[in-house]
């Protein structure tokens, strides 16, 4: 997970404005979103491994970040990207040992640094490192996999509060075609298996798939430009997602996102070569 | 610029170390790992000071637990929700001073077994000519576990029979018989219970009675109301059993008291344990629940609080399914264990060993989870585990059985599983929304755990070394000096398997002593009484249980393993009226009868 690409103006010396410091400016949404969810689901059922592992992934992030970037730009980073990744990693992964959350928070901002075709990383960082952890480790790690505890409204206060906010990101289109393609594929997975539809839509309804849907696929910096191209990704992941479900995959959603996402990107890279003219305007 | 792209090859390098650390952190965990090796037992003894031997059948042991038929809208995932019920418990129940054998079937129409032991390494069921062998018959319930104990001390243990069902009294009449008191004593007509256990709580002389729910009471197993009976949460479930305390009353009536003494839960308890944690003289109580968090109630004598947050064990929610105490570092203080569910590549809860923290104590005492630094962390779909001394080297080994469901070898249920656990409660909560078994297993087939302990901190398995290598679905764990030699025998209660028995073998060097205690002021059956034994600068402390582990019970003895040591100290019994008694230099590799001083 990554934050949203917003441009970002040159710094100018202005007066301290009161209406300023309270407006929401974009970048801080997605954090602020994730953190919401954080406290919601730790509040209402206690949903963290613990405290200490969620801390650890967060700061291991932000630490590790701020060296890269120092490394790599010379200059310090915004770090609401870091902080993104270090969250979710200290939800999404579920492991009784500390160094999963160390090892997963480094590779995932390190794969931001490393794997970089053309100047532009193709991982989103948190798919890449949880993705590599669940495959690589699988006797020691394992991802969420719980629900909202009993309670309904949570759940509900999730979708509504992140489908605002994706929207005020202008990529709703993305969430929205997954979720329908989810569960149209849903039906079909149920068709083939003969499962209950119930058991196939189950996955939806828990925070895995909320944080997956909400902060992983729509990340701007590994998708690719055109919302309609947009579209048509995301629902290629669900149809991945459903193939590696049919052969009983338990985290699918993270492995198609894993393939699809940056072959798509190396696509549009490549389209992009092929024109003679580089207009490209800032999303 | 030669800088940066310096930098940008060492963080590559870095990045790829991290990205196979994985795999090199497995190898290395792989080669600690001495399960595989299978010993003969002349190597096992000189290599871990013994040597367990499967004897169910020399010991004319022929028991097999045969699993109920629910009601027929549960047949799609029958195996997975019909899967418990095999128990055992250690009795003398003849009061011949040779542990007794009671273990469980859950068939309606199954009989259950009641083995005496016949002295000469055999033993014989007595179930039926006693009276307690035809209790599952259709429309009672089927038997879930066992638990003795002297409620009318009269010299005699009395056996409490839970089920999924009515739940049954009977009282022994001086070992020649049982009488079935349920009615007389006040039991409810109907508990889903998996747990109880026997324990004075409020110190009167009298044992009570705890029994713990897991499916709602109002929820008959064999016709359904609804489908929607399942948890409502994986982890966060409330919706199970109730709890139920029944106070002796001491004139052969209990009453049911739970809720006015502060044990107010809908938790789906598995498994439940007593002792004294804080040095109160008053049993505290531990519950392992599955889809959920354990629950520590602390006890004043009068009521009980629940205190799982503060002391750290109530956290991080998991799939409890045992209760066991042990003074593993030789301190005088009781670790528990939990055992959990870690199915590689799904589902890593980690079983749980919570030990005192250091520099709490009392009110205060906080605990931690160091089943990971200890080595007793991932035991596949964990069930039953006791401590005790197996090599009698002075220091608590741990015994594990596990393994869920063994259907097909090679087709599992694990992703349709993980795939309903994952969802809202509206779909989790309603059997038919669950996708089919079709005979796959789940977590099934899985290999046994025998952690030896060094001493300092580090539990190495040798099951296989040391004989342990079946891979039934393995349900509850008895440890017993079943032929009074001095060493811990092992009796394994498996769901659709045979009952097993290890017989151990132990160095001779290795010294031991063992303590059978009878309580006057105390309840006859000293259930609660703690032995605290002193030798060699060292020190263990045992605690008499009334239940612990999973549907299972030890023999009431406490056996002390004690190394190659000369001689013992002192011995110091606290019994639970609070007398303290001391036995100076008690005799090595003998067992004590005591009884409280009046």
């Amino acid at each position: 997970m990554s934050q949203p690409s917003v441009a970002i103006g040159p710094k100018t010396a202005e007066p301290f404005q009161w209406k300023r410091f309270f407006s929401l400016d974009n970048r801080y949404i997605a954090p602020m979103f994730i953190t919401c969810i954080l406290v919601v689901g730790q509040i209402s059922f206690g949903f963290l491994e613990s405290y200490k592992k969620t801390g650890i992934a967060i700061a291991v992030s932000l630490i590790s970040e701020s060296i890269l970037a120092r490394i790599f730009t010379g200059k310090w980073p915004n770090l609401a990207s870091a902080y993104i990744s270090g969250i979710s990693v200290g939800i999404l992964v579920r492991s009784p040992a500390i160094w999963p959350y160390v090892v997963c928070a480094l590779i995932s901002i390190m794969s931001k640094y490393v794997l970089r075709v053309k100047g532009r990383h193709i991982w989103n960082p948190s798919n890449f490192g949880i993705s590599v952890l669940l495959f690589l480790a699988p006797g020691t790690v394992a991802g969420l996999s719980i629900q909202w505890g009993n309670y309904l409204l949570p759940m509900l206060v999730i979708w509504v509060l992140g489908s605002i906010i994706i929207a005020r990101l202008h990529r709703f289109n993305i969430t929205g075609t997954y979720v329908a393609c989810f569960i149209a594929l849903a039906f079909l997975r149920s068709y083939i298996t003969g499962s209950p539809w119930q058991s196939e839509i189950a996955p939806l309804t828990g925070p895995m798939y909320q944080l997956f849907i909400f902060f992983m696929i729509t990340d701007p910096k590994t998708t690719v430009r055109s919302k309609f191209w947009q579209c048509v990704v995301v629902a290629i992941v669900a149809f991945v997602e459903m193939i590696l479900r049919l052969e009983h995959v338990v985290y699918a959603p993270f492995y198609a996102l894993f393939m699809v996402g940056p072959a798509a990107l190396l696509i549009e890279m490549w389209f992009d070569s092929r024109r003679p003219v580089p207009a490209r305007v800032a999303a | 610029m030669k800088q940066r792209s310096a930098a940008r090859i060492v963080v590559a390098i870095i990045f790829a170390a991290l990205v196979l650390s994985p795999l090199i952190i497995k190898r290395f965990a792989a080669r600690r790992d001495e399960t595989k090796t299978k010993l003969d037992l002349q190597t096992a003894l000189a290599r871990h000071g013994f040597y367990l031997q499967e004897v169910s059948r020399a010991a004319g042991v022929n028991f097999v637990h045969q699993a109920p038929t629910l009601d027929p809208r549960l047949n799609h995932i029958m195996p997975q929700v019909a899967s418990m019920g095999a128990s055992v418990s250690i009795v003398d129940f003849d009061h011949d001073g040779w542990p007794d054998i009671y273990v469980t079937s859950s068939k309606e129409g199954a009989k259950n077994a009641l083995y005496r032991n016949m002295h000469d390494g055999t033993f014989k069921d007595v179930a039926e000519e006693l009276g307690v062998a035809d209790v599952n018959r259709p429309g009672t319930g089927v038997s879930m576990g066992a638990v003795w104990g002297d409620y009318d001390n009269d010299g005699y243990e009395d056996l409490l029979l839970i089920k999924w069902g009515k739940p049954e009294l009977f009282h022994n009449d001086a070992g020649h018989g049982f009488t079935r008191v349920t009615e007389q004593v006040g039991l409810p007509p109907w508990i889903n219970a998996n747990t109880a256990l026997w324990f004075d709580y409020d110190g009167d002389g009298l044992l009570d009675l705890f029994i713990g729910g897991y499916y709602s009471e109002d929820v008959d197993l064999w016709h359904l109301a609804s489908t929607k009976m399942m948890p409502d949460s994986f982890e966060y479930a409330k919706n199970g059993g109730r709890k139920y305390l029944f106070h002796n009353l001491g004139n052969g009536k209990f009453e049911e008291i739970s809720e006015q003494v502060g044990i107010n839960s809908r938790r789906w308890a598995l498994a439940s344990a007593a002792a004294d944690l804080r040095g109160t003289g008053h049993p505290d109580l531990f519950i392992a629940n599955d889809y959920g968090v354990s629950e520590l109630y602390f006890n004043d004598g009068k009521r009980f609080h629940e205190v799982g947050q503060e002391t750290g064990v109530g956290f991080a929610p998991k799939s409890g399914m045992n209760a066991s105490f042990g003074d593993i570092l030789n301190q005088g203080r009781y670790a528990v264990y939990v055992s959990n569910i870690s199915e590689e590549g799904v589902l890593i809860q980690g079983n749980n060993l919570w030990m005192p923290k250091e520099g709490t104590s009392g009110d205060k005492v906080q605990f931690e989870n160091l089943a990971r630094d200890f080595g007793v962390e991932i035991g596949g779909w964990s069930f039953g585990a006791q401590f005790g001394d197996l090599n009698n080297d002075g220091t608590l080994d741990l015994y594990l059985t596990n393994g869920y469901v063994s259907l097909d070898h090679d087709r599992s249920y694990w992703y349709d599983f993980s795939k309903i656990a994952g969802g809202h409660s509206t779909i989790l909560n309603d059997a038919k929304n669950w996708p089919a078994m079709e005979g796959r297993s789940l977590s099934g087939y899985q290999t046994k755990h025998v952690w030896l302990n060094d001493g300092s901190g580090k539990f190495v398995d040798v099951a296989s070394a040391v004989g342990v290598t079946d891979t039934y679905d393995g349900r509850a764990v008895a440890f017993a000096d079943l032929w009074n030699r001095g060493v811990l025998d092992v009796v394994v209660a498996n769901e659709r398997g045979p009952l097993l028995i290890y017989k151990n073998t132990v160095t001779p060097e290795n010294k031991w002593v063992e303590f059978d205690l009878e309580g006057t002021k105390s309840n006859r059956s000293a259930i609660g009484a703690q032995v605290t034994v002193f030798w060699n600068g060292q020190q263990q402390v045992q605690e008499v249980s009334g239940g612990s582990g999973f549907a299972a019970q030890n023999q009431r003895r406490l056996h002390f393993g004690l190394g190659k040591t000369s001689h013992i100290e002192r011995a110091v019994i606290r019994w639970p009226s609070g007398k303290v008694q001391t036995i100076e230099n008690p005799a090595l590799n003998e067992n004590h009868s005591v009884t409280e001083p009046l």
